[in-house]
């Protein structure tokens, strides 16, 4: 006879059997799995498996390709995360600001975020051909055509613009519930002390925002470090001369493009990422833990 | 999407408090908060909305100029006329024609809506389970769930690759049902259960209060009608979120279908354009269509639930 306690221990077992079997196949031996995979030569086709140890991460030191993709990596972060941050701020004061048409001025920002990520790229790959709307316009205005994808040195800006196009309209959502939560007493009584707009924006809603800011900041780097579609979408393989090619897309190339795969190698270069995000999780971690006090 | 997310609620655990005891605040001195509403109305210069109004149409310029390409004749597309000379609905013609886009529309509506019936299920009873049951081990099966937050996709994708490939589930004729069930069951299983969600539902969860399923026991529920009929009602608005967020996620995934699908009958819309524009390389007017026709239903999707999907990620901070 179980008692009524031991009933509903049962009962949860029952429920969580199916998630927990899922996380333990699906989730949690892979990862093993991805590590036991980085010391090995691996090529399904092939049946022989040579283990190499720590033979993959060793030839990452020297691999040029691996190196370009880590930096161009870098760089998607660097020009991406705070142009990002700082166009949907100002969006997102703008929208607070105003108390007319704000559910249609907020759609036109959203829009892209959730339409398919493949196609809107190709769109941008016609808008940016040599002979496209943006080279129109340039024209029109007298000013020399640019390049664009087809520019090893403005490939990788113009594909960081597109993802801070694709990603703004969720910044601005996130910053807009965040100068809600912001109590409008604050800035009542910085009024009435005579505060300027500007003393206001940097002595409250900047330091009052700042959680809101980590967190899109992690999110945004994070992101960052995981760009694959848009690259495959807007220019040929990570190219022109491989100037806008990422760790994500190297890996599918290794994995998916070469002959014989390489997927004991690539699988070293999620190990490498995985490292990377670890990293700052554990950054976020600390620093968001902390209370703020209101 | 799946790495990071435990932290992106905490944070809005916390904006949502905040956003309460603020509207606590509010209600107790709404007088004053419409007096400044009004003073506001007054005081918003009108080059803020030609701004705001400005930028919000550089937004969209790329969506407009997707569909003014796609109703031009190929010998248009290189102008720059806004409205072209002979419209013509040729290329959306063509692009089904040459293409299995039916095909691909309904693969992914039935990928991602099945994965989206499984996430709402089994994320909200495992919520459900961990917020309101007490039993050995439920610490250690919860840090488990969240440790999966942390690991990217990218490192799950090949040994799921090499998974799908040992149980033949990755299909290069598609020829009976089976072959489509074994496809989409590949693009699928990876997000049948999310991490995020479990944690998400366990936050809604512990913010019933636990008298309201004790009185239910003693009225002689069962234990799932305790889930069914008095959980999931009162958790109505996150499993709404979960939900569409889920099914965009889904509808626009990339990485995972791209590497999984062989065959071109068991493509999603997104790989499916990927592969087309590709072939087609520099015809326009054919990509543009494909593109239309990808973009506008979720356009209407959108335009129909915006202020849901808007509320959705404010409360929960997802990404699609």
């Amino acid at each position: 006879m179980l008692t009524l306690e031991r009933r509903r221990w049962l009962w949860a077992y029952t429920f969580l059997a199916i998630p927990l079997l899922f996380f333990l196949t699906i989730r949690i031996w892979p990862a093993v799995q991805a590590f036991q995979l980085s010391l090995y030569d691996y090529d399904p086709l092939d049946e022989t498996h040579k283990f190499r140890g720590f033979g993959n991460y060793a030839d990452l030191l020297h691999d040029k390709v691996f190196w370009q993709s880590l930096r161009n990596t870098f760089l998607y972060v660097l020009y991406g995360v705070p142009t990002g941050l700082v166009v949907s701020l100002v969006v997102a004061l703008g929208l607070k600001r105003i108390n007319r048409f704000r559910g249609i001025l907020r759609f036109l920002y959203f829009l892209p975020y959730v339409t398919a990520l493949v196609a809107v790229s190709w769109v941008w790959r016609w808008l940016f051909q040599s002979n496209g709307l943006l080279n129109s316009v340039l024209h029109s205005l007298h000013l020399p055509a640019q390049g664009f994808l087809n520019s090893t040195s403005q490939s990788l800006p113009a594909v960081t613009a597109v993802t801070v196009w694709y990603g703004l309209g969720f910044q601005v959502i996130i910053f807009l519930a965040g100068l809600e939560a912001i109590p409008d007493v604050f800035y009542e009584a910085a009024s009435l002390d005579g505060a300027s707009p500007w003393r206001r924006f940097r002595s409250i809603t900047l330091p009052l925002l700042n959680p809101t800011i980590v967190f899109l900041t992690v999110i945004g780097v994070i992101q960052s470090l995981q760009l694959f579609t848009q690259i495959r979408s807007l220019t040929t393989n990570g190219g022109p001369l491989g100037s806008t090619n990422s760790l994500v897309l190297y890996v599918y190339q290794l994995s998916f493009q070469t002959l014989p795969a390489r997927m004991g190698y690539g699988a070293a270069i999620t190990v490498v990422l995985f490292a990377l995000i670890l990293v700052i999780t554990v950054f976020q971690l600390t620093v968001l833990t902390r209370r703020y006090e209101y | 999407m799946n790495i990071n997310t435990d932290r992106i609620t905490r944070v809005h655990a916390a904006q949502l408090n905040l956003a309460t005891s603020r509207g606590v605040a509010r209600s107790g001195t709404r007088p004053a908060i419409l007096a400044r509403g009004r003073r506001d109305w007054r005081h918003v210069p009108w080059w803020l909305y030609a701004l705001l109004l400005l930028g919000g149409l550089c937004m969209i310029v790329p969506f407009v100029w997707m569909l003014v390409t796609s109703i031009k004749p190929s010998a248009e597309i290189y102008t720059t006329a806004i409205l072209p000379k002979h419209p013509t609905l040729a290329n959306y013609a063509n692009v089904l024609r040459k293409t299995s886009f039916p095909r691909w529309f309904m693969n992914s509506l039935i990928t991602a809506g099945l994965t989206t019936l499984s996430v709402a299920l089994f994320d909200s009873l495992s919520g459900f389970v961990l917020a309101l049951y007490d039993f050995p081990g439920k610490r250690v099966i919860f840090v488990l769930i969240l440790s999966t937050l942390m690991v990217p996709t990218e490192m799950l994708v090949l040994p799921w690759y090499l998974m799908s490939v040992q149980n033949h589930w990755v299909r290069g004729d598609v020829t009976s049902i089976g072959d489509y069930a074994a496809g989409y069951w590949a693009i699928m299983f990876p997000g049948l259960v999310t991490g995020f969600g479990v944690f998400l539902m366990r936050q809604f969860f512990e913010g019933v209060p636990r008298d309201l399923f004790e009185a239910a026991r003693l009225d002689g529920v069962s234990e799932f009608g305790l889930f069914w009929r008095v959980g999931l009602p009162s958790v109505r608005p996150a499993i709404a979120a979960l939900c569409i967020f889920t099914f965009l996620g889904n509808w626009n995934a990339f990485l995972w279908p791209l590497i999984v699908t062989n065959a071109d009958a068991l493509r999603t819309v997104p790989v499916g354009i990927g592969f087309f524009s590709s072939d087609v390389g520099s015809a326009y007017d054919l990509i543009m269509s494909a593109a239309s026709l990808a973009t506008l239903p979720v356009v209407i999707v959108f335009a129909l639930f915006q202020g849901q999907i808007v509320r959705g990620i404010a409360l929960t901070g997802l990404r699609g």
